[in-house]
Formats: C-alpha cells, sequence, structure tokens
C-alpha cells in the first residue's frame, strides 16, 4: 500500500492502507488526538479495482483480515466511509475478545446504558446527541462486552451520521469536528462527527451497564417493558459474534439479560427520545 | 404413544437459565442456543435418570409434577418429545 493510517479505537488497534492519500488525510483529521498503535490488530485496505483506475475515476474497493466477498466499489470521494465501513467488519468479524453487540453506549455516573435496534432506529443518533448533553459517549456502532466481569468497553470511532441527524449537529459542534459530506453513498447521505474530547480521553475506562433500551424512531411516544426471554433473543441477533464465542458467550449474554432494566422506546423525534432515556435512566438506573 | 426409547445428554453437558418461565439451554455438544417452554427442561431432567420410552418417562414426571386431571397427557408428551428430538436435545439410541 501506498500510503497507511494507524489509530488506536478503544482496545483494537488499526492499519488502514490505501491507494490514496485523501482518505487517509480525512481519517487523520477527525481522529486528531487518538493514539497511535505500534502493533495493529486489524489491517484495513482501500485498493483500486485495477491499476489504471487508481487515476481515472478512481473506485475504491475495500480488503483487509477479513473480507466481503459481495462488497461493492465505492467512488474516491466516498473513500473514507469505506475505511470504516472496512473497520467495522474487522471488528465484527474477528474480534474475539468480547461479544460483540451492535449497539450505541453511553456512561454517566461510571454506568453506561446500552442502545440497541434495527438499523435506522436512531440509536447512533441518540448516542452522539447524549454525548454532547453530559453524558460520555462509549460507541455508536458496537458495544464491546466484557466476557469475564459484563462490562462494557468503549469503542468511539467516529460517529457517522445519515441524512436528517447531520443537520442536528452541523450548527451545533464545531466545524473541525465533521468530515466531509458524503452524497448519494450506499447508506444514503453521510458525514462523519468526531466524539468530543472527553469519549477520546477516556477510551480505556469500561463501565458496567444498568439499563437497555430498544428505541424506534417514528412512531408515537411509548415504553414498553420486554421479557427477558425476548431480549436474549433480540441480543443475539445484534451480536456478531455471540455463536462463534460458544458457551462464553452464552454465559455473558445471559448474565448481562438478567441483570439489568431493559425497556422499548418508540419516539417521533430525537428531542423526546432524550426526554425518554433522562426519564427512564432516573427511574431504573440512576 | 410410540414404543421408541429416548435418550437425551446428560445435565453436565447443557447450560440452563430460566428467563420468564421459559429456559435458555446452552447445548455443549452442539454450541446452539434453544430456547424452550416447560415441560422440555422437566423431560430433559426425567431422561437424565436414564433412557426411557414415553411410558417410563410419563411415569417419572407423573411421580414428581402434578398433572390434575388432565387426559391427553401421552399425546402431549409425544408432540414434546418429536420437537426436541427435531432440536437434537433428544435422540432415539
Amino acid at each position: 500500500m501506498r500510503h497507511e493510517f494507524r489509530v488506536q479505537v478503544g482496545p483494537a488497534a488499526f492499519r488502514i492502507g490505501s491507494d490514496w492519500r485523501q482518505p487517509l488525510d480525512q481519517m487523520a483529521a477527525l481522529y486528531n488526538g487518538y493514539p497511535t498503535p505500534e502493533i495493529p490488530d486489524f489491517t484495513v485496505r482501500l485498493f483500486a479495482r485495477r491499476f489504471w483506475r487508481r487515476f481515472l475515476r478512481p473506485s475504491v474497493m475495500i480488503g483487509g483480515d477479513y473480507m466481503l466477498p459481495d462488497a461493492a466499489p465505492l467512488s474516491l470521494a466516498h473513500g473514507m466511509l469505506g475505511a470504516e465501513m472496512g473497520m467495522n467488519l474487522q471488528m465484527a468479524l474477528g474480534q474475539r475478545r468480547y461479544l460483540l453487540l451492535h449497539a450505541s453506549a453511553v456512561e454517566r455516573d461510571g454506568k453506561a446504558l446500552l442502545m440497541t435496534g434495527e438499523s435506522g432506529a436512531g440509536k447512533s443518533t441518540l448516542s452522539a446527541l447524549l454525548g454532547e448533553r453530559g453524558w460520555r459517549f462509549m460507541g455508536d456502532e458496537f458495544a464491546l462486552v466484557d466476557l469475564e466481569n459484563g462490562a462494557i468497553h468503549p469503542f468511539p470511532r467516529l460517529v457517522s451520521l445519515k441524512n436528517e441527524a447531520i443537520s442536528l449537529f452541523e450548527d451545533s459542534v464545531d466545524a473541525s469536528r465533521l468530515g466531509p459530506l458524503m452524497r448519494d453513498t450506499p447508506k444514503g447521505d453521510i458525514r462523519h462527527l468526531r466524539p468530543p474530547d472527553d469519549a477520546v480521553e477516556k477510551m480505556h475506562e469500561p463501565a458496567h451497564p444498568a439499563l437497555l433500551l430498544f428505541p424506534r424512531f417514528g412512531h408515537a411516544p411509548d415504553i414498553r417493558e420486554i421479557g427477558q426471554a425476548e431480549v436474549f433473543v433480540r441480543l443475539t441477533q445484534a451480536s456478531t459474534n455471540y455463536v462463534m464465542l460458544g458457551e462464553v458467550g452464552f454465559d455473558t449474554l445471559s448474565r448481562l439479560v438478567t441483570t439489568i432494566p431493559s425497556r422499548a422506546v418508540d419516539y417521533p423525534d430525537t428531542e423526546s427520545a432524550v426526554d425518554s432515556v433522562e426519564r427512564l435512566w432516573a427511574e431504573l438506573a440512576a | 404413544m410410540s414404543d421408541a426409547i429416548f435418550r437425551a445428554d446428560p445435565p453436565e453437558a447443557r447450560r440452563m437459565v430460566m428467563l420468564d418461565g421459559v429456559a435458555l439451554i446452552f447445548h455443549r455438544p452442539s454450541g446452539l442456543t434453544h430456547i424452550v417452554a416447560p415441560p422440555a427442561p422437566q423431560i430433559l431432567e426425567a431422561l437424565g435418570e436414564g433412557d426411557a420410552s414415553p411410558d417410563t418417562l410419563l411415569e417419572r414426571l407423573q411421580r414428581d409434577y402434578d398433572f390434575g386431571a388432565a387426559d391427553d397427557l401421552a399425546a402431549a408428551l409425544d408432540a414434546r418429545l418429536a420437537e426436541l428430538e427435531t432440536a437434537g436435545l433428544v435422540w432415539r439410541p
């Protein structure tokens, strides 16, 4: 690879190699202040589909230690998105030291709030918003559950703001924390947001989970209890490595489900969601 | 009721957690997680005494549990055994 960028995000060390400088420069700007690891755990590669494609209408292929055979090439303007997707993929397929839940996490008073749900449910936006409002942002994509003690380890990578969520932050955070606006990507419009400084400074400080929420955007406000068995099933579906971990995954997940309260939260807009989160936290976790 | 003999793995081959009245079972030999409702955990426990025909199994269950005046127990047990067999938690030796 002609160019390389290294970054430590929580317990995971990444090396991103690229045929082009631009995506790595964009990442270096947003990951400014993150540690630079000497020995990477995971490697991501952005490479040209054909040699001459590096110069003529470049299209970026994503590769790495773990690959999806049918990943489609992206345009160079979306190269940084490719690197972020590659980093997620390495974690999802290669991480064996933690139970990985597709969930966002924030922390307050040493306790973690987990939010999980389908793509588009708003867990990522909510975690980023709470991170600007007095909570410590721990991650918008993966919650890493410790296999021995059940603590949540932070994975505060860049937040990938999508579509309507972008405007929620454009006016309220420092412009240096926002990456380039990437239009019409396979996931719609995307703009990356650098997590707040305290999220980066405390990326090695785990927190014990205290509340699990299943937010759902676009519905009338409602809060429902969910049975533990259903929570367990939903979390096996939200985990990328539950099956691979075997019995230790079973033990870790059943401990999580039986030790913290869970609620489903429907919300019509983000302000309503923040209100519900604060209320439930005060009632069930504080 | 069939004349088949059924067998289950010994209790140490399973990790079981009860949640909301259902049982989560991690089956060590297969690495699979099952979610089963009563009386499936009780059937597995009763098979822990040894291989059994449905008749014998019903006797063991009636000894330990009060089924009241239900009259279709044999058919219900056959159905539950068939489900457990499909899941790979019991089999015919």
